[in-house]
């Protein structure tokens, strides 16, 4: 079973719907108890980084994901659920994340030629940097959809893939258990659906 | 680096896609669902729903089949037409669309615009015009092209993106349903002016006329087309392959 993080940023139907399509087990919950229960989870999230992580600090799931993770269990933040995962981010001020990777989250704005439109939306390729079972049907430069304008760095240890947009931008990230994609699986098609799979069907010994 | 887009758009009345040509004579032509689904294998970059039923039930069973496509398909889904308020743009949000394209509701109420965007974000909200020659001058028409408001296009869109739209389409009335290729004098117009993707509608008839889009506009992000798609006249990744010999970057 896979719990879907519900904590009122985004809608989840689509992430809902590639979970049922691929018929992976999964509810969509902010309940302590069954995110507990589950064996794995899906952090997912749009919008502001300030707010995603003051909601997730009201609902005590900060804390309780974060020992989840360090449990072991296998977790993936996706969009803004993976720029959580970090340190810190510099969207609007600076914030503290959940910390479970090493890294931060910074804007596009001043790093990327000023020709090119942010937020980065549309298809992009994944250059692979490192290995990882939720990688395993994934090859070079498969396509993904992605709608950002924040970005993760300073993250070598987890880097798992990289997109070029002007500059090189961290696209996924895994280190163990706990692992991130900046772009949308669940909007990018079988090769979305296909990482989706791979969560799913991954049995992470720690 | 980032593609270009191809988009099939689906026009839905009572249920099933139609496609005018000068946005009269409607042929019935498919089931959304099987159609929607037939391009996202062909590799459709992203699918554009129109909802073009005025009544009650039609309006429910435009949700119902948007929430029929959004279950089988994955990839990014824009709805327009009757949004009207905040609450048509959450009616669709939640039946699994991803973005949301505002016309003539955005004509009569500037406002929703804003509204929209504080609420779900500016790549949420997508203005489209439907832009037609007029004494010389580029001008927007409301109603599905049928009336003149009387407003400049270019100074239009300028104020619809800074108000918080996304992201613009074009749709040129003067070359919709002709078939003899996108209106690249209204385009380059519309691109200049802003810096949001911009996806050029309206006059497409076969594979060169992308090429000669991406061409002409290297900048353009995306081109969209309804009935040569439908009729199977451009097998979409026929279309994909030609770009690709063209050094356009797509998706294949």
């Amino acid at each position: 079973m896979i719990a879907v993080i519900d904590y009122g940023v985004g809608n989840l139907f689509s992430l809902s719907s590639s979970l049922d399509m691929i018929g992976a087990k999964s509810v969509i919950t902010s309940d302590a108890e069954q995110i507990r229960k589950a064996d794995k989870i899906i952090l997912p999230g749009v919008g502001a980084f300030a707010d995603a992580i003051k909601k997730l600090r009201e609902k005590g799931l900060d804390k309780l994901i974060i020992d989840e993770a360090k449990k072991g269990k296998p977790i993936m933040g996706i969009c803004l659920g993976m720029q959580l995962l970090f340190e810190k981010s510099y969207e609007y001020g600076e914030h503290t994340g959940l910390g479970l990777l090493k890294g931060s989250v910074v804007p596009m704005q001043g790093i990327i030629p000023t020709e090119l439109k942010i937020p980065h939306i549309g298809w992009n390729a994944l250059h692979i940097k490192a290995k990882h079972p939720i990688f395993k049907y994934i090859k070079e430069n498969d396509y993904v959809y992605f709608v950002h304008s924040y970005f993760a760095t300073d993250c070598e240890d987890s880097l798992l893939a990289t997109t070029e947009y002007g500059a090189e931008l961290t696209s996924a990230v895994a280190l163990d258990n706990v692992t991130g994609c900046q772009f949308h699986p669940e909007k990018s098609g079988d090769i979305g659906l296909s990482i989706l799979r791979a969560f799913d069907e991954w049995e992470a010994t720690k | 680096m980032i593609t270009k887009r191809i988009i099939p758009c689906l026009d839905v009345k009572d249920g099933r896609v139609v496609k005018g040509v000068n946005f009269l004579g409607l042929a019935d032509v498919s089931s959304p669902v099987k159609l929607a689904k037939f391009y996202s294998e062909s590799g459709a970059d992203e699918l554009v729903f129109y909802d073009i039923t005025a009544s009650a039930e039609g309006r429910a069973l435009f949700t119902d089949i948007l929430r029929e496509v959004a279950k089988t398909i994955f990839i990014p889904l824009t709805v327009g037409g009757g949004i009207n308020s905040v609450e048509d743009f959450d009616r669709v949000l939640k039946c699994g669309a991803d973005k949301v394209s505002v016309n003539s509701g955005a004509i009569r109420n500037p406002e929703l615009i804003s509204l929209a965007a504080q609420k779900y974000g500016n790549q949420c909200v997508v203005i489209s015009a439907d832009i037609k020659r007029v004494d010389g001058t580029f001008r927007v028409f409301a109603k599905g092209g049928r009336e003149d408001t009387g407003m400049e296009a270019i100074s239009w869109i300028k104020k619809c993106v800074a108000n918080g739209a996304g992201e613009v389409v074009v749709n040129s009335i003067d070359t919709d349903g002709v078939k003899r290729g996108f209106d690249i004098e209204m385009l380059k117009a519309v691109r200049e002016a802003v810096n949001v993707p911009v996806i050029a509608s309206g006059g497409a008839g076969c594979i060169q006329d992308f090429v000669t889009l991406f061409k002409e506009i290297p900048d353009m992000d995306a081109g969209l087309a309804a009935s040569i798609f439908h009729f199977g006249e451009v097998q979409i990744s026929d279309l994909k392959r030609e770009l690709a010999e063209n050094d356009i970057i797509v998706r294949l």
